[in-house]
C-alpha cells in the first residue's frame, strides 16, 4: 500500500508542473489541469462520458470474449490433435502477422460501419494471441506428467481437463492480460474512424470543436480502462497462480 | 497380480519374455540407456510395442494405461505442480469417484503412513527430494494398485534417505502384496529390494534369478561384468559358531560369514566391499588377511588391485588417489579386510 502511495507523488509532481506552466504560457489549446478536471465532472454529469464509456466497454468486453472464445477453442483443438494442427498451421502463419487495424477497410465494406465493425476488430485481434498461447501452452506441458495423469487413473479428457489446461493457463492468461490492452486501443482507432459513438468517437468529435481539454478527459479514461484491465488479469494470475511461484516448465 | 510378457519389443526393447510373481519385487537392472524405463513405459501402456503382455493370464495390450491398475513412480517423481501434496494424493482416489471426508480421510491415513502428514497443505516446488518421494509413493499407492511400478524411485535423494525409504517401502509393499517392478541402477538397491532381479543390458535380458543365482552362477560374462566381477569361493567345510554365524574353509583362508544354519556351497564379495590396509589394522583379527599385491590393473576411473593370499586371488576396488596416498605397488605386502556384513553366502538344503 505504502508502494503505491509513493507512485502518487510523480503523478502530483506532474500536475503541479503541468498547471504552472499553463499560468506563465496560457493558451487556448493547453488546459490546464484544473480545467480538465472541471470538464470530466461536466462530462460526467451530463452522463455523456458514461454512455461512451458503457458503449466502449460493450464492443471491447463482446469482442474479446468472442475472440478469447474461439482462439482457446482452436488452440486447444490444435494443442490435443496434430493433424489439426498440421493443417491450419500454414493458413494461420499467413493471417496472424496482420495488425488487426489492417482488416479495417475490409471490415467496413463487409460488416458496414455499425456495432459488429469494432467487435470484429477486437475479435481479430484477441483470437490470435489467445490461440497461440493456449497452443504454446498445451504443448508445453511435459508429456510424462500427461502419463503420470493417465497411469494415475485419468481418461484423456480428465488429464486434459485436470492436469492439461491448468498447466497451460499461465500461458492462456498471459495472452489475454496483453490483448485486453490491446483491445481498448482497437476499440478507440475504430470508433475514431468508423462509428459515431464510444469513447474514441467522443474524442473525435471533441478534436473537430478544438476540446482539448475532452479530449485529454477521454484520454485519461481510457489510460484508467487499460491499466484496470491488465490489473484484472494481474490479479487473476496471483490468485490462481500461487503454485507456479518457484516451477519451472 | 501376476505379471507376464510374451516376446515383447520396440525400438529399444527386444524380445523380453518374463514373469513377475504375485507380491513379488522383480528388479530390472542395469546400466543407462539398457531399456530399463522404456519396458516400464511399455508395461504401463505408455508407448506402443509388439508381443503380448498378460496379467493374471489375461492379455493386457489392449488397455489403457488408466486401466491397467497400475501404480507408477517415474524417476522425477512428476507430481502435479499445480495441486497441493494432498490433491496430488488424492488424484487417483477422485478419479475413482471419492470424494468429501472419505477422500481426505484416505488421503491423511497414506500420508501418514509415509510419515509426511504435515506436508498436506505444500505446493511440490515447496519439497525436498526425499519429501517428494514419499508424496510420489503415497500418490503411487493410494489406489491400491495391482501392479506396482517404480522408475529409480531414489536416484535423486541422499544415500540415508534413500536406505530409510528402501525399508518403508519394502515394508508397505510387503504388507499390501503389490507385485512390484523396480528399477534400478544401484547394485546395493538391487540386492536389498529384489525377491529376483532381470538384468537387462541392450534392451535385452540377459538373466533373471534371485540376487545369490546372479551373483553365483552369472549366465555369462557380460553378467559377471555388471555385478563387478566379484569374488567367488567355493565353501570346502564350514562351522556353526553361534546363531547366524559360521567359520567357512575358503582353501587358502578361512572367512566368518552370515549363515542362516544350511549347507554353505559358495561364498561371494564385491570388489568395492573389501579394503586394504599397508599396516595392521587395529581391532580384533576377523576377516583380516596378509596378502602380496599380485597386480594392479586401471579400469577407467576403477583401480583393480589383487592380491594374492596363499594360492586365491582377491580383487579390490580402490581409487587411485587412495592407492598413491598408502604408496601401494606390485610385490608389496597388505592386510586385506573383508567386512561381514558383505559377505553373501549361497546356501542349499543338506543333501543337495
Amino acid at each position: 500500500m505504502r508502494k503505491n502511495l509513493w507512485g502518487l507523488i510523480p503523478i502530483g509532481i506532474a500536475l503541479l508542473v503541468w498547471e504552472l506552466f499553463i499560468r506563465l504560457n496560457p493558451h487556448a489549446l493547453w488546459p490546464g489541469p484544473g480545467r480538465v478536471f472541471l470538464t470530466f465532472i461536466g462530462l460526467l454529469k451530463s452522463g455523456e462520458l458514461g454512455i461512451a464509456l458503457f458503449k466502449s466497454s460493450i464492443r471491447v468486453f463482446l469482442g474479446l470474449f468472442l475472440g478469447t472464445s474461439f482462439g482457446f477453442l482452436l488452440g486447444l483443438l490444435m494443442g490435443t490433435r496434430k493433424s489439426v494442427e498440421l493443417w491450419l498451421s500454414p493458413l494461420l502463419s499467413i493471417l496472424y502477422p496482420i495488425p488487426a487495424l489492417g482488416w479495417l477497410p475490409l471490415l467496413i465494406l463487409w460488416l458496414g460501419i455499425g456495432e459488429k465493425l469494432p467487435i470484429a476488430l477486437i475479435f481479430l485481434c484477441s483470437f490470435f494471441p489467445v490461440l497461440y498461447n493456449t497452443l504454446r501452452g498445451i504443448k508445453e506441458v511435459p508429456q510424462e506428467l500427461i502419463w503420470a495423469s493417465r497411469v494415475l487413473g485419468a481418461s484423456k479428457l480428465r488429464t486434459l481437463l485436470q492436469v492439461v489446461l491448468p498447466l497451460a493457463f499461465p500461458n492462456i492468461l498471459t495472452g489475454l492480460r496483453l490483448e485486453a490492452g490491446m483491445a481498448w486501443r482497437t476499440v478507440l482507432a475504430s470508433e475514431m474512424i468508423a462509428i459515431p459513438s464510444g469513447i474514441g468517437a467522443m474524442m473525435w468529435k471533441a478534436e473537430s470543436l478544438m476540446r482539448v481539454d475532452v479530449i485529454i478527459v477521454a484520454l485519461g479514461v481510457l489510460g484508467l480502462a487499460c491499466f484496470l484491465s491488465e490489473r484484472v488479469f494481474i490479479w487473476l494470475e496471483n490468485r490462481c497462480l500461487k503454485w507456479k511461484s518457484s516451477w519451472k516448465m | 497380480m501376476e505379471v507376464q510378457l510374451e516376446n515383447v519389443e520396440n525400438s529399444i526393447c527386444k524380445g523380453i519374455s518374463l514373469k513377475v510373481k504375485s507380491g513379488e519385487i522383480l528388479v530390472i537392472a542395469g546400466r543407462t540407456g539398457a531399456g530399463k524405463t522404456t519396458l516400464l513405459n511399455i508395461i504401463a501402456g505408455l508407448i506402443p510395442y509388439k508381443g503380448r503382455i498378460l496379467f493374471d493370464g489375461k492379455v493386457a495390450d489392449h488397455l489403457p494405461p488408466e486401466k491397467r491398475q497400475i501404480g507408477y513412480v517415474f524417476q522425477n517423481q512428476l507430481l502435479f505442480p499445480h495441486m497441493k501434496v494432498w490433491e496430488n494424493v488424492a488424484f487417483p482416489l477422485k478419479v475413482k469417484g471419492f470424494k468429501g471426508e472419505a477422500l481426505k480421510e484416505k488421503v491423511k491415513e497414506a500420508l501418514q503412513m509415509m510419515g509426511i502428514g504435515e506436508l498436506w497443505d505444500r505446493y511440490p516446488s515447496t519439497l525436498s527430494g526425499g519429501e517428494a518421494q514419499r508424496v510420489a509413493l503415497a500418490r503411487a499407492i493410494i489406489g491400491m494398485p495391482k501392479l506396482l511400478l517404480l522408475d529409480e524411485p531414489f536416484s535423486k535423494v541422499d544415500l540415508g534417505t534413500a536406505k530409510r525409504l528402501r525399508l518403508h517401502l519394502k515394508k508397505i509393499q510387503r504388507e499390501m502384496g503389490i507385485t512390484t517392478l523396480f528399477v534400478t541402477h544401484n547394485l546395493q538397491e538391487a540386492f536389498e529390494m529384489g525377491d529376483r532381479i532381470a538384468l537387462l543390458e541392450e534392451g535385452r535380458i540377459q538373466q533373471i534369478g534371485t540376487p545369490e543365482e546372479l551373483l553365483f552362477s552369472p549366465a555369462n560374462c557380460s553378467v559377471s561384468s555388471y555385478f563387478g566381477n566379484p569374488n567367488v569361493f567355493w565353501c570346502l567345510g564350514q562351522k556353526g559358531l553361534s546363531i547366524g554365524v559360521a567359520q567357512v574353509d575358503l582353501g587358502s583362508f578361512s572367512l566368518i560369514v552370515p549363515w542362516s544354519g544350511k549347507r554353505i556351497l559358495k561364498v561371494a564379495f564385491f570388489p568395492w566391499n573389501v579394503y586394504l590396509s599397508p599396516d595392521p589394522p587395529p581391532g580384533p583379527k576377523v576377516n583380516r588377511f596378509k596378502g602380496r599385491i599380485e597386480e594392479i590393473e586401471r579400469v577407467s576411473s576403477l583401480t583393480k588391485v589383487k592380491v594374492q593370499i596363499g594360492k586365491s586371488l582377491i580383487t579390490v576396488d580402490m581409487e587411485e588417489s587412495n592407492l598413491r596416498e598408502m604408496e601401494l605397488r606390485e610385490g608389496k605386502e597388505v592386510y586385506v579386510i573383508i567386512p561381514l556384513r558383505w559377505i553373501r553366502t549361497f546356501e542349499v538344503e543338506d543333501g543337495v
